[in-house]
């Protein structure tokens, strides 16, 4: 298949025809700026200055001793400005829009982190901003929807459907139909119709590059595997990309399982989804046979979604990443663990990586490396998880 | 029975296309739909295949999309209603399927293109399948003769022409940016973008999106070659339920006045 965006089969541009002019205007204005000096030294000092980058890459000793297997590294995502990676392809998509001439912009968001990372950009950088929040999440991440709020965002709460972030990205793409001209939509993960997927992996690179320098630096060497969460896949896809050409570094996603991947609550798409073809992109979703989007589950808002960036169904089927199930039940295990061994309380989305980590650092030699990305802090998710445990707690 | 071609739509004078979501409220009402739709006046029908997630209707045709699957519409259950009514020799205008690709991707494409032509629908319009994807489907479309009808929007500017010169058994005529659903005023220069594809074709240009009454009807076919009502329509089918059958047929009626009313 000829068509732009691919990655394999993967990808494309799936999208209504009044979008079209506006995604590759998009994509012209990228691959003019991404290359210009100007551009990427105001990014550059927007990610040092505003953001905080680069994050700390924190030896776990605690964590390491206690599994007593791998030497185990935590990429420190969530001390970014904004509490998460999320802003790394904000300040980048925002500047992108404003250099285009653009005086707004939408975004969906599942956890509020990208709805928050984007509200703060808008505020920054003199932008009209609305969010597009499915109900489930504004009632589940009610701290986000008042910081989005603070930050002079209007937070547009989303009933249709599951009510969930599949239904903010439907509603997000609804709205960028009906004014293009001076909006851009601030897709927030690898997903979405070319260009999306390669514009905010390039803005997420850096995520990986800062671990490369960083391991060299402290340890000579190359880790043996890289953990980060799944859900659309910009953390991971951030994390993966520069070590992609170095095949002895294990690239490993994890995907939320909600109830368990066998069970019909779960958001695990590599493991129970199929090919098709949404929200603009050919990728993996979970689907039933006459192709309607299951309603999927997940303790995370940030996971629960019922797709996958196309370049990780790429890399999945080229067998370069590997995916693997994280149970709601590991996760908030991991939540709680890393917060009392290391003092650090990750988001409930990186909470996944951290499980696999815990599963995956015996099984390996004491010199052996593990990074994990720790996507962002997990302030926001402590009154679900004091719920999840039976606490009388609300936000 | 001569094949039915969806040019017949447009060989007698405007075209009055109507819509509406297969199997809201249920399927039966479907089949009581489509004949009283043809005899009100329907020069062709569209049949919306309910999909969960149509990213490009609006609240109206949303909710109907959700009737139709709660009620257990399945793309099998509507294939079959639309291949007994074409059976029983009620409905002989030209009918297309709107749904959005993933429907048809995992149903399998050429599966879901033989079961069009068994069951007698004419052509495909779908929204999340621009001109650039259209490979994924087009070849098969010639194959079966089955039209994949294309969309131009108030947005494609310098899009039109290529759109246009490709474009199989009519164009469809985005009026206004957004989704599907009912507007007071329709603001685009629809004239230009008709004068553009008639530089590139001639084939049929119909208007759809915002029409949602006869007097936009009639404006909006005296600028092309047929207006196309869907929200309008299905608001009827929400409010009444399975009673809706004579609102319908009336309200399709008096759409079909404002449709001759229109200069030729």
């Amino acid at each position: 298949m000829g068509t732009k965006g691919r990655f394999g089969e993967y990808g494309g541009q799936y999208i209504p025809e009044t979008l079209m002019n506006a995604v590759q205007e998009l994509e012209e204005a990228y691959n003019h700026y991404k290359d210009d000096p100007q551009f990427n030294n105001e990014l550059d000092e927007l990610l040092r200055n505003y953001a905080g980058r680069p994050s700390i890459l924190y030896e776990a000793k605690k964590m390491t001793r206690d599994l007593g297997g791998a030497k185990i590294y935590l990429k420190r995502e969530d001390l970014n400005h904004t509490g998460s990676h999320k802003i790394n392809n904000v300040l980048g998509q925002v500047l992108l829009a404003k250099k285009m001439g653009k005086t707004r912009v939408i975004a969906e968001t599942g956890a509020g982190q990208h709805g928050v990372a984007t509200a703060t950009v808008a505020a920054l950088m003199d932008m009209e901003c609305e969010i597009f929040m499915g109900k489930v999440d504004t009632d589940r991440q009610a701290l986000n929807v008042y910081r989005m709020k603070l930050l002079g965002a209007k937070v547009n709460s989303i009933t249709t459907g599951t009510q969930t972030l599949k239904d903010a990205v439907n509603a997000a793409m609804r709205e960028w139909t009906s004014r293009i001209d001076d909006t851009h939509y601030v897709l927030g993960s690898v997903m979405g119709p070319h260009p999306f997927p390669t514009i905010v992996r390039d803005f997420q690179k850096v995520i990986g590059k800062e671990i490369k320098q960083q391991i060299l630096e402290k340890e000579g060497r190359l880790p043996d595997a890289v953990l980060a969460c799944v859900g659309g896949g910009s953390n991971a896809m951030g994390a993966f990309y520069e070590f992609i050409p170095d095949t002895s570094v294990q690239l490993i996603g994890c995907e939320a399982a909600g109830e368990g991947a066998d069970t019909p609550r779960t958001a695990a798409t590599m493991a129970t989804g199929s090919l098709g073809i949404f929200h603009g992109m050919k990728s993996l979703f979970c689907q039933d046979r006459y192709g309607q989007i299951a309603p999927v589950y997940s303790i995370s808002a940030g996971l629960d979604y019922p797709g996958i960036g196309p370049e990780h169904a790429y890399l999945a089927k080229q067998g370069r990443a590997k995916y693997v199930p994280v149970t709601d039940e590991e996760a908030v295990q991991a939540f709680e663990y890393l917060s009392r061994e290391e003092g650090i309380i990750p988001a409930i989305e990186s909470a996944h990586a951290i499980a696999y980590a815990m599963k995956l650092a015996p099984t390996m030699r004491k010199d052996q490396i593990i990074v994990v990305n720790v996507s962002g802090r997990g302030d926001k998710d402590v009154a679900a998880i004091a719920r999840y445990r039976g606490e009388d707690l609300h936000d | 029975m001569d094949k039915i071609r969806i040019a017949d739509a447009f060989n007698h004078g405007k075209a009055l296309i109507t819509f509406i979501t297969g199997g809201d409220p249920d399927l039966e009402t479907t089949e009581k739909l489509l004949p009283a739709m043809q005899e009100a006046g329907s020069d062709l029908i569209e049949i919306g295949i309910p999909f969960s997630d149509p990213i490009a209707e609006g609240p109206v045709i949303q909710e109907a999309n959700e009737r139709a699957l709660s009620k257990g519409c399945t793309t099998d259950l509507l294939f079959d209603s639309v291949k007994r009514i074409r059976e029983s020799g009620k409905v002989t205008v030209p009918l297309v399927y709107l749904t959005y690709i993933n429907p048809i991707f995992t149903y399998g494409k050429e599966k879901f293109l033989k079961r069009c032509v068994e069951c007698g629908i004419n052509g495909l319009i779908i929204p999340d399948l621009p001109f650039e994807e259209k490979d994924e489907i087009s070849e098969l479309c010639r194959t079966y003769e089955v039209d994949l009808i294309s969309m131009i929007a108030p947005t494609s500017e310098e899009r039109i022409r290529k759109i246009a010169a490709d474009a199989t058994g009519f164009l469809y005529v985005v009026s206004s940016l957004g989704v599907t659903g009912v507007r007071s005023e329709i603001k685009t220069d629809i004239e230009s973008m008709i004068s553009h594809v008639r530089s590139a074709s001639d084939i049929p240009a119909a208007v759809g999106f915002g029409i949602s009454n006869p007097e936009q009807a009639r404006e909006m076919a005296g600028k092309s070659d047929g207006a196309i009502i869907g929200s309008a329509i299905v608001r009827i089918v929400g409010k009444y339920g399975t009673a809706c059958v004579p609102q319908v047929e009336q309200f399709i009626r008096e759409l079909r006045k404002g449709v001759d009313g229109a200069v030729q």
